[in-house]
């Protein structure tokens, strides 16, 4: 039999066979994780060990590399039954009411990820609630293996008290459940809650768990314990995990100053700083100052704008290739008229599909996101970052940083002389 | 955080583990990857250094930890190696070295002159120092790893494999009489390491403390040492290639499409489990890959090298119209980079998740292009940046490449269908006049080099034609 002819997406310019003028399923793209079965994350741990700050920046990560993940949190069914939190008491062990309404929530989350991974098509579902007992855990895994999921624990262990405490005045102290409640009152209250959790917490255990897929996060990352990664998006989660910390810092991103084809209203190219981009730069300069950061990281593309602007902050900063302006192809150096008019097809094609877009011979924001994955990972394990770089990509961080979607990505208002400073904050 | 003088401070993996642990494979490797991805690293293996030093190897009683003579000869050969990894990582501007067979219990021998030595490196010389653990308790794996790479040890020249296994075995209660396993909950909680358990079924992973440490605990979490086939070719001969235009998005020649068909038979024959099979997004390796009949993956950074404006250009037409761009490359082909387009180095970034895949994966065929090709093939190969550009990948041939011992062995398979040679051998040396040490890439496109961030890895400095270098007067530039 002849090999199947190959016709070329007009949007995405990639090639896909087809058999009598349909595509045919024989090809995949290479997405992230090509894994046929969803993942189940299962979080485990006691209450203000950072489940919650995990599952959502863990969530974050993994849709904005393009795997479609979801997070379920328990306490939030729980507070969505439960009306109004009264106290620790509700959490004892031996509260029977109690035990039935959480295990009630614990169940309609679980059919709330079925749903979501068997029927949404969801690749990765996160469960996040303390499943610290291995009976609980047993009965997930059970459900996981019923519908053809994966399951990956991650538990986190915490003994200091200092990051406790800290976990506690960040985000259980705004939390619903507290709202009448003085700090003081929370915060005992809270405790007690923990404690109700301590006398039946059983840890994954070397021996015990073996035969699971799972990672132990000890002290907020001091060290880690990793036992049988089956696939490709279990070792991108354990490395992600692995690369994240909580010490307070803040992130800075900028575009280029004003060039001299932004003057003239062409993209791409490789042009240098114009009079008032000179100035920016300059400002920049005086503004970082006056910031006072500690040990100020500076990152540009390797493109000659980016490096006139950090160029002008007297301070030491890395090249990264990945992080140069989308390619352009065909349009590189053109103006919008230009494009509409040589490349009509080209010009309604971006409109109607951005994200997906590639420019004939050049990139999309697909792409962007793929080569700019290894600058997030870095971006995490660093402190205070400058970022200097350019409008799609600066949109391409954004989005990750702030959770939006592909569809708003492209439009995101990244505008020149304009820096964001972002502080993470909470769960956020 | 640590303090400013561990800034772009070289590293120290010191390996440790009982012997059959797989510390040598594992530093081979790690030291493999890391010079591929770009950070110059050396092995330092003690097993060496000792059988320098003590001409003939008798038997296991050498390591009997009550032999005071043996004990000294090693110790000395630990020192001589600790300042041979002084010189690499501070005179050669190594980054990393890699120091194999050392027991942990070197470092707590109190009366000994190492644990003094190993302090030295920490803080007078300002390495940093990152421990990999091996902890195998398996007995069928050991008994495999001292068949498959200590029978054939130069201390064991003439033995029989049944002595050969009983006196290795003996060696190894030698060491267990003092054997110390990292302790990350008391004694060593203040180290980084990774401690790989089981041929990495678990591992347990201490105070990462920067980028380069990281990248190592994750390449060792996912290598593997079950046995599989990694088949490499291009794709089959495509228009461009018979016009002899570089680059482009053109479709199979009918020689092409012959060798498509060859393929197919050639991989049925082989009857290989689990096939993977991986292309770029480029025309001509995805109509290689659907005469296959089964299913693959396409991946954008398989796509050939970007050649920027020279795109779609013979040679000849690149010579003609950018006589010094052609005249650099040959020069210095994996780090020239085509104005607009990549260099060999800018694609060795680029292939990085392909070959972190790999290394996870079984059985692949990935049906490429000849520069992505050549840098795959250097990685499993061991081939320098010098060597890299010249490897040879001929159209219509598969390189079969089968892990074995310490290495890889590589079968070529042609599979008889003609095509065009596309190989250009780097031309003599001086063919423009210039004395052989000096490079016009570095003449002329050199960019400036600012002092480099902290805990990252060097990122390559070029700027695209037609900007000219900027001129760095002093900290501000003049604003004209």
């Amino acid at each position: 039999p002849a090999a199947r002819e190959l016709t070329q997406n007009p949007l995405q310019k990639t090639w896909e066979p087809y058999d009598n003028g349909l595509p045919a399923g024989h090809s995949a793209q290479r997405g992230v994780c090509m894994t046929n079965c969803p993942t189940l994350i299962v979080m485990v741990g006691l209450p203000a060990r950072g489940k919650t700050y995990i599952s959502k920046k863990l969530t974050r990560y993994l849709n904005w590399i393009g795997v479609p993940t979801k997070e379920f949190n328990v306490g939030q069914y729980r507070r969505d039954l439960v009306k109004k939190y009264k106290s620790f008491e509700f959490f004892l062990p031996d509260n029977e009411e109690g035990l039935k309404i959480r295990k009630q929530c614990a169940l309609a989350a679980l059919n709330d990820v079925r749903k979501y991974l068997s029927e949404e098509n969801g690749h990765v579902a996160v469960f996040d609630a303390t499943n610290t007992t291995r009976e609980r855990r047993e009965t997930i895994y059970k459900f996981g293996e019923e519908n053809g999921y994966k399951t990956f624990f991650v538990e986190s262990v915490c003994v200091d008290p200092e990051v406790i405490a800290a976990n506690i005045v960040q985000v259980k102290l705004g939390s619903p459940d507290y709202v009448d409640c003085s700090n003081d009152e929370a915060t005992e209250d809270f405790m007690k809650r923990i404690e109700c959790y301590k006398n039946s917490y059983e840890t994954l255990d070397e021996t015990l768990d073996k035969d699971l897929s799972y990672i132990k996060i000890m002290d907020v990352g001091r060290s880690y314990l990793v036992n049988r990664v089956m696939d490709h998006i279990q070792s991108r989660i354990v490395y992600y995990l692995m690369n994240i910390h909580v010490t307070p810092r803040s992130i800075y991103l900028c575009r280029h100053g004003e060039s001299e084809l932004n003057l003239k209203g062409r993209i791409g190219g490789d042009p240098g700083l114009s009079v008032r981009g000179k100035e920016f730069a300059k400002s920049l300069a005086q503004f970082i100052n006056e910031q006072n950061i500690k040990d100020l990281k500076v990152w540009t593309s390797q493109m000659k704008r980016t490096i006139q602007t950090a160029e002008a902050l007297g301070v030491p900063y890395e090249q990264w290739k990945v992080l140069n302006e989308i390619d352009a192809g065909v349009c590189e150096e053109m103006t919008y008229e230009e494009i509409q008019e040589n490349y009509p097809l080209e010009f309604a094609l971006r409109d109607q599909d951005k994200y997906r877009y590639r420019y004939p011979k050049g990139e999309s924001y697909e792409d962007l996101v793929q080569r700019l994955e290894p600058v997030i990972m870095e971006l995490e394990r660093q402190e205070n970052v400058l970022v200097i770089c350019h409008q799609a990509v600066m949109r391409c961080l954004l989005a990750y940083f702030l959770d939006k979607p592909a569809e708003q990505l492209p439009y995101l208002k990244c505008p020149l002389h304009t820096v964001l400073k972002l502080t993470p904050v909470a769960y956020g | 955080a640590w303090a400013s003088y561990m800034t772009n401070s070289p590293t120290l993996i010191v390996m440790i583990g009982l012997p059959a642990r797989g510390k040598t494979y594992m530093s081979k490797k790690l030291t493999r990857y890391l010079n591929w991805i770009g950070v110059p690293t050396k092995v330092f293996n003690l097993g060496v250094y000792r059988r320098e030093a003590v001409k003939s190897y008798k038997s296991y009683d050498f390591f009997r930890h009550d032999n005071k003579e043996a004990m000294e000869i090693r110790k000395r050969c630990a020192l001589v190696a600790l300042e041979d990894v002084k010189s690499y990582l501070l005179e050669e501007c190594g980054q990393i070295a890699v120091r194999s067979s050392v027991l942990k219990t070197v470092l707590h021998q109190g009366s000994s002159k190492l644990p003094g030595a190993f302090r030295n490196l920490i803080w007078g010389w300002g390495l940093k120092v990152f421990f990999v653990e091996s902890v195998c308790d398996d007995p069928e794996v050991i008994a495999a790893n001292i068949l498959e790479v200590k029978v054939s040890s130069p201390d064991y020249p003439e033995r029989h494999r049944e002595n050969v296994m009983d006196d290795f075995l003996k060696r190894i209660e030698c060491y267990k009489v003092t054997y110390q396993p990292l302790d990350p909950d008391a004694s060593d909680k203040d180290l980084s390491f990774i401690k790989v358990i089981n041929v990495g079924q678990r591992f347990l992973v201490n105070r990462v403390q920067d980028y380069i440490q990281s990248k190592i605990v994750y390449y060792l979490m996912n290598i593997h040492v079950q046995p599989r086939t990694i088949y490499l070719c291009r794709h089959g001969e495509s228009e461009y290639n018979l016009l002899g235009k570089i680059g482009g998005d053109s479709g199979l020649s009918p020689r092409g499409k012959q060798f498509s068909q060859a393929l197919k038979k050639f991989i049925e024959e082989q009857e290989i489990v689990d096939l993977k099979v991986w292309t770029s997004q480029l025309k001509r390796t995805i109509q290689t890959a659907e005469s296959l009949g089964v299913l693959y993956e396409q991946w954008k950074i398989l796509n050939e090298i970007d050649a920027g404006v020279c795109e779609e250009m013979t040679y000849a037409e690149i010579e003609a119209k950018y006589p010094d761009e052609f005249a650099m490359r040959d020069q210095e082909k994996y780090l020239y980079r085509y104005p607009g387009g990549e260099s060999y180095q800018d694609l060795v970034q680029r292939l990085e998740p392909v070959i972190m895949e790999l290394e996870r994966q079984g059985n692949v065929l990935v049906i490429s292009h000849q520069a992505v090709m050549r840098c795959l093939l250097a990685y499993f190969l061991d081939k320098s940046a010098d060597e890299l550009p010249y490897l040879r990948c001929p159209l219509h041939t598969i390189l079969k490449l089968t892990p074995v011992a310490y290495g890889c062995k590589v079968e070529t398979i042609t599979l008889n269908v003609e095509a065009v040679n596309t190989h250009r051998d780097k031309p003599s040396l001086n063919s423009h006049g210039l004395p052989s040490r000096q490079s016009p890439v570095r003449m002329r496109r050199n960019s400036f080099t600012p002092r480099a961030s902290a805990d990252t890895v060097k990122r390559p400095r070029h700027h695209s034609l037609g900007s000219k270098p900027l001129h760095l007067l002093g900290p501000l530039p003049s604003l004209e």
